[in-house]
């Protein structure tokens, strides 16, 4: 089928879609079942090529962070901003920046996407830099275990062109290199001080967490305190304040600058990276802010252990109202043995407002083992939330969600205060 | 006066505490904390001088990689476990470790791991992925609800009773609806969750055969599980 009719097909469907109130995915999948090589041609135009971003925790907001310091750097970036990381969310998101002959104005596409998707896209298309964040627990239910995971990152590592960018912390990920021979490494890590907030699932559990001596970094996060970062970026330190919150968030900053300096290379201006990086707010549900009866609410997406001991160690809960919501949704996970493996201890002081979702009992159950006070426990998210609500009006207020929980929570939320659309 | 007290040994939590095993070791020392006991928990690690005295011992899951970091050293204190286990010590086992307490387990690249020994059963590599949640039910802990996830299917050997019959899910494997299996007070399953939250049941069994067999007579003291039977209730609703 010609390209050009391909792109008016897709784009009537997108706009059908829209018209019906669909999902973001569907005119992509459309696409990709009428033309498989519509992604291919599109973006094989590109000048600069393809970036890919992936790993288990902070695609949505690294890719953010990448695609606000390309930009600033004067790049015309196309990406798949609807955080739909699976390929024909690509498609989708294309079809909506194209023209009608199928050409795309952009120098550079920069892609989040899924460990198991990616796998299958770069087989199609091998990408020019990949970024590879981390390797946790997620889903295992979906990948069956770590191990499955990482041989995913090594296959999106070894079909990079030009150069892979990993994470030195994250044992799993640092091995990569080793497999690497054609493609340049750059990599980014954490000062020893800031080591200890970030233990690894490996490191959970046993007593003594010892890290071996370790390579050399592009970008280390040196410093990390109220909401000023200090960078070391070729053996200078840089120092900025952020609008990032969350130490998760932050770290994942250092990887962006790693990112676009395995982009620009010498190009790179550090004064435009840090001004940039200064400006970025957080994705939506990482850590957002919205405001309701002039209080602020946060809301953070946990999906995973360590995501949720990061969270409970980024935020203070003191003076804070807090909510948990978990749901078991297939996109959740529906196992729920990795709340077994996230210290609420932090939380005892100040207890827990309400405890809502699908598995409110599970938490429950969870926080009772901790000896973590509860206000409410409601399984229904909507009546739980207005609970919550009405009985912390004067508080600030935070929110732990899984993900299908944090979508229902916004929902509703935006019928009482604005909460940013996403397209 | 002083309070007596009880160990319990976790077996390998730095390479085996995949899935919330954890939160077994957790429901443990609480509530033998609730119930009036000073638990005094030791973590087992490859290398480890094995502790002498030992009133419950607990071991998880892992990746393949894990369970063979710890193979060797298991192979090596395999006769001080057993020899627990004949002296009637309780010990549960969850999926990983419950398929080294057996007599072996075949990888699906024709490697094969030796067991222990302590239960009679086997376990096969394959290419089916068991998971989802599970419901299984036996006649002395009634039901009991979970999460399985494991591609390893395990069969009972001539001496193996099982621990428990599937009600819902798989089990140790996808043919003959027997999940898991016990001799004497070992217990091995494929049940994570974790187990011990929910199923207190399951958790004050460990509890009370150690202590009787320890100090003769059980606390008197009370548990409040209204929160455990509701998200049991939850769980055993939830689609597989």
């Amino acid at each position: 089928m010609p390209h050009s009719f391909v792109v008016i097909l897709g784009k009537a469907v997108r706009y059908a879609a829209r018209l019906r109130g669909g999902g973001s995915a569907l005119p992509g999948l459309f696409v990709e079942r009428i033309s498989p090589d519509f992604i291919k041609q599109t973006l094989g135009q590109l000048p600069r090529g393809v970036v890919i971003i992936s790993g288990t925790n902070g695609k949505t907001t690294t890719t953010k962070m990448v695609v606000a310091l390309l930009e600033a750097h004067g790049l015309k970036v196309f990406t798949n901003r609807t955080g739909s990381n699976f390929s024909r969310g690509v498609a989708a998101a294309l079809l909506g920046d194209i023209d009608m002959k199928g050409q795309l104005d952009a120098d550079i596409a920069v892609l989040e996407l899924d460990e198991a998707h990616a796998v299958h896209f770069v087989q199609t298309i091998p990408p020019r830099y990949s970024l590879l964040l981390n390797v946790m627990r997620d889903q295992l239910d979906r990948f069956g275990e770590i191990d499955a995971t990482a041989k995913m990152l090594e296959k999106i590592a070894v079909a990079t062109t030009d150069t892979v960018v990993l994470n030195r912390e994250d044992s799993r990920v640092l091995a990569i290199k080793d497999l690497l021979a054609d493609q340049k490494i750059e990599l980014f890590g954490l000062s020893d001080a800031l080591l200890a907030d970030f233990p690894s699932d490996d490191d959970m559990h046993s007593e003594t967490i010892t890290k071996a001596k370790r390579p050399p970094a592009t970008v280390i996060l040196k410093k990390y305190s109220g909401n000023e970062a200090t960078y070391e970026l070729g053996g200078k330190e840089f120092s900025t304040t952020l609008k990032l919150n969350g130490v998760y968030n932050v770290f994942n900053s250092a990887a962006a600058i790693a990112l676009t300096h395995a982009v620009l290379g010498n190009e790179t201006k550090g004064d435009i990276v840090l001004s940039t990086i200064a400006e970025v707010t957080p994705a939506f549900g990482r850590g957002e802010e919205l405001t309701v009866g002039g209080q602020p609410l946060e809301l953070v997406l946990v999906k995973n252990p360590s995501g949720f001991r990061l969270g409970l160690k980024s935020f203070s809960p003191i003076g804070y109202a807090t909510m948990i919501a978990i749901n078991d949704n297939y996109a959740d996970g529906r196992d729920m043995s990795w709340l077994w493996d996230v210290d609420f201890e932090s939380l005892s002081e100040e207890g827990v407002a309400e405890v809502a979702g699908i598995r409110a009992y599970d938490m429950a159950l969870r926080l009772q083992y901790d000896e973590v006070t509860i206000g409410h426990i409601e399984k229904d998210l909507v009546t739980a939330l207005r609970q919550f609500i009405d009985t912390n009006k004067d508080k600030p207020k935070r929110i732990y969600c899984t993900y299908t929980a944090m979508l229902a929570l916004r929902r509703e939320l935006s019928k009482i205060t604005k909460v940013e659309v996403i397209s | 006066m002083t309070k007596q007290i009880i160990t319990v040994v976790q077996l390998y939590p730095k390479d085996m505490n995949i899935y919330g095993d954890y939160g077994n070791l957790l429901v443990l020392q609480r509530r033998l904390e609730w119930y009036g006991y000073e638990p005094n928990i030791i973590h087992y690690n490859v290398g480890d001088t094995f502790p002498k005295d030992v009133d419950i011992v607990i071991g998880g899951g892992g990746q393949d990689s894990g369970q063979e970091v710890i193979h060797q050293d298991l192979i090596k204190i395999g006769p001080k476990l057993k020899a627990l286990a004949d002296n009637d010590v309780p010990m549960l086992m969850v999926c990983g470790l419950y398929q080294l307490f057996g007599n072996f387990f075949k990888t699906l690249s024709g490697k094969t791991l030796t067991g222990i020994s302590i239960l009679d059963v086997e376990t096969l590599g394959t290419h089916e992925r068991l998971i989802g949640n599970i419901v299984i039910s036996s006649d002395e802990f009634g039901d009991i609800v979970g999460y399985e996830n494991h591609s390893g299917q395990t069969f009972l050997g001539k001496n193996a009773e099982p621990f428990a019959t599937v009600i819902k899910g798989a089990g140790n494997n996808s043919k003959d609806g027997h999940e898991g299996a016990r001799y004497k007070n070992v217990i091995g399953t494929y049940l994570h969750g974790s187990i011990l939250p929910k199923n207190p049941r399951l958790a004050d069994f460990l509890i009370h055969t150690a202590v009787e067999k320890k100090y003769g007579e059980f606390s008197t003291d009370l548990v409040d599980d209204l929160l455990a039977d509701l998200a049991r209730e939850t769980a055993s609703e939830r689609p597989r």
